[in-house]
């Protein structure tokens, strides 16, 4: 076969996907075909590249270019275009948001330059349907330098003097937890790959899964040489079905190379894995909680001590991980513990994959060295706020952690700074808002969520946590009281001293943080019964003040034609009328709309 | 796999195909592909040069095709850019003055100059 000349990546994570990146290879197969190109141009269909927000993403090679939301219609350009005549198509590569000009080359994103890609170094870079190209990059490789060169106490040597630390949130050593199940003497023994990732608005793992499953197979049987294990469990959500078919192909290109199964490398040591299927329980993503469901029980969490070290599936010691976490593995055995360290903080050594969503100009994927502060990661690396909103807060840690304002952003990323600041690192979901997002209903929407997934094995969880979202109700109806706020804290910090398992511990900390910081909201939902920021249709007054310049673009935006004044004067709102839809508001160039309280609209 | 070695072949093999997409540094051979250059037959002479390097085994270099080149006269070119950033443009290619080129700029690093375009024009 010819060498190719050129080679066409496409993103086939989710995001891409469901803006049709896996029609799009298919164009491209068929018009390549007919150009008579198909044997000089390869087609990948990668993982996840990260910049979800311009899905769907192409990168050609050699020249790197990237296009962003690319159409079917588009293949056909860049066939004729870049690829037979070498002319890239400007019209779809990423224009700088600065000096307007269009982005040629990856190395040119600012996306990417402050990042670095240690988890997801495979992501967006090679073929997860083929083994071939996980091993091209040094995979396996540090399977075979361990099972070869190492002891099961060597190893894990190495995994403690590297300072990893589990990123599914907990933030302990991971390789203290590998000493722990290798101390505890069984005939058997479990490794388990914790991919129950069910935070709202997390998918770091999801793309690990999809982009790069052969470093979690590699880093778990490293973990079973380790332990002195030679089964593995992947227990996986099957809300993830390409995450699934694409682990369960890779399961199997593994065993056909016999990088999995019995001798591995022809030593005594054998390993296997086998997938699990989660039903999607948040709670499954407690160690515990997942190993009963994986024994066919219903997932609850049970009390600690026993760690699952000592007693974990089936009674026998087990090793859990999460995803992330063994993502890092293979690379810190093939490049050594030093240099894992040499990056990050002194804690907390090496990067940590973040989710950006919410009100974000870059949605997507990022990977930034322990250390970076916050503002980096959501205004050099995610792009600030869109719209020209004003930056309000960012939720890190999703339902578990809390949210950071303003005057902690220069804060350094850390598993004790984010601690410290009342929110947590979580497994790495980071939801931004914005002045046009109400934190009560912010915290109400987390409780919601809490409330939907508590087991229900302990009444503060089950019933504190229904009781507070009964409060918040009340509160965002109008009907709140002063003394429904302190209830409030009162009920958060009995739920978080007597809960059993991590979910009803950290369940009421949204509430907390945002009393904490935007207590004045809260108080204005129930003193002077308004939404500041126009969320709570109960209690939202929208008024147009003095500031209007009378551009009529409110008046257009409305659904319900509630807005009335001729151009260049100031505009009323017909409150009978008004929705509470908030479109004027987003449409206003001046941000004159803005919601007050009733008695105040009077006395204007 | 039953050892270190075969798991090493293995990559070696693998990464040939994905090594357009790590060169860095090297030389870049940019082929002229517009209509004028397509027309005089630089599609061959860029299967040529892809067909050369792959039997030769040679990975600092990667073949692109970029668009009219303003010479339509000279064509097929190909223009070689090595890692100083220096090009020369060679011109009216033929099968044989591929394997010539690449056995005597790419792996001895001496330009081939009487099939340059700056000397053959005068």
């Amino acid at each position: 076969m010819m060498l190719e000349r050129s080679q066409v990546l496409i993103c086939g994570g989710t995001g891409c996907m469901s803006s049709k990146s896996k029609e799009i290879k298919d164009t491209f197969e068929n018009v390549l075909l007919n150009m008579g190109m198909h044997d000089e141009v390869g087609l990948v269909l990668t993982g996840c590249f990260g910049l979800c927000e311009k899905g769907p993403v192409v990168i050609v090679y050699p020249d790197e270019t990237f296009y962003s939301h690319v159409t079917l219609d588009d293949v056909e350009v860049i066939c004729q275009e870049h690829l037979l005549k070498g002319r890239p198509v400007e019209r779809l590569m990423i224009k700088d948001p600065i000096d307007k000009k269009q982005i040629k080359n990856i190395s040119q994103l600012k996306f990417y330059s402050k990042q670095r890609r240690i988890a997801l170094r495979n992501c967006g870079n090679i073929n997860p349907l083929d083994i071939n190209e996980y091993i091209a990059k040094d995979g396996y490789m540090a399977l075979a330098k361990v099972l070869k060169t190492m002891t099961p106490q060597e190893t894990i040597d190495v995994m403690i003097k590297s300072g990893l630390r589990g990123r599914g949130g907990g933030g302990f050593s991971t390789g203290k937890k590998w000493q722990f199940a290798h101390n505890t003497p069984s005939e058997q023994k479990y490794v388990i790959c914790n991919a129950d990732e069910g935070d709202p608005g997390a998918f770091m793992d999801r793309a690990v899964l999809e982009g790069d499953p052969h470093s979690v197979l590699e880093a778990m049987a490293i973990c079973g040489y380790a332990i002195g294990a030679n089964q593995g469990y992947i227990y996986v959500r099957a809300e993830y079905p390409v995450a699934v078919e694409r682990l369960k192909m890779a399961i199997n290109q593994a065993r056909e190379y016999q990088l999995l199964g019995s001798n591995l490398f022809g030593t005594d040591f054998s390993f296997d894995i086998d997938l699990r299927l989660g039903a999607g329980a948040f709670v499954c993503g407690e160690e515990t909680a997942l190993i009963a469901s994986i024994e066919g029980y219903r997932g609850m969490p049970r009390l600690k001590p026993p760690f699952p070290a000592v007693k974990g599936l089936w009674g026998k010691p087990t090793n859990v991980n999460n995803v992330e976490t063994f993502a890092n593995v293979p690379v810190i055995y093939l490049k050594g513990a030093d240099w894992f360290r040499s990056i990050g903080t002194e804690k907390s050594p090496g990067t940590k994959v973040f989710a950006l969503g919410g009100k974000i100009v870059n949605t997507g994927l990022v990977e930034v060295p322990m250390g970076t502060t916050l503002r980096e990661v959501i205004f050099d690396i995610g792009g600030g706020i869109p719209n020209k909103r004003k930056f309000k807060a960012v939720q890190t840690g999703g339902p578990s952690g809390g949210c950071i304002t303003e005057k902690d952003l220069d804060t350094p990323i850390e598993f004790e700074n984010l601690t410290a600041l009342g929110s947590m690192m979580g497994s790495g979901g980071m939801i931004i808002m914005d002045e046009d997002n109400c934190m009560v209903d912010v915290a109400r929407f987390y409780l919601d969520f809490t409330v939907d997934e508590s087991c229900g094995k302990c009444t503060p969880c089950r019933e504190g946590t229904k009781q507070m979202k009964v409060i918040l109700d009340r509160i965002c109806g109008g009907f709140g009281t002063l003394e429904d706020i302190d209830e409030l804290e009162r009920l958060a910090h009995m739920i978080q001293e007597t809960s059993l398992c991590g979910l009803g511990q950290t369940a009421p900390n949204p509430v907390l943080s945002t009393l904490k910081h935007f207590r004045h909201e809260y108080e204005a939902h129930v003193i002077d019964k308004v939404c500041p920021a126009g969320v709570c249709r109960d209690l939202t007054h929208f008024v147009i003040d003095d500031h209007c310049i009378g551009c009529t673009k409110c008046a257009k935006n409305c659904p319900t034609n509630a807005i009335t004044g001729w151009p260049r004067q100031k505009h009323i709102i017909d409150l009978e009328l008004c929705i509470r839809c908030g479109a004027c508001k987003k449409a206003c160039p001046v941000g004159a709309i803005s919601s007050i309280a009733i008695h105040e609209e009077n006395r204007l | 796999m039953k050892s270190l070695e075969d798991l090493q072949k293995l990559r070696d093999e693998a990464l040939k195909k994905m090594n357009i997409r790590y060169i860095k540094g090297g030389y870049r051979i940019q082929i002229g592909m517009g209509t004028c250059g397509i027309a005089s037959g630089a599609k061959q002479v860029l299967q040529g040069f892809l067909k050369e390097i792959e039997a030769r085994n040679i990975t600092n270099v990667a073949v692109t095709q970029v668009g009219c080149m303003g010479e339509c006269a000279y064509e097929p070119m190909a223009e070689i850019i090595d890692e100083n950033g220096q090009s020369f443009v060679y011109c009216t290619i033929t099968q044989p003055m591929i394997i010539e080129i690449i056995e005597s700029h790419l792996v001895h690093n001496q330009p081939i100059q009487k099939y340059l375009l700056a000397n053959r024009k005068s």
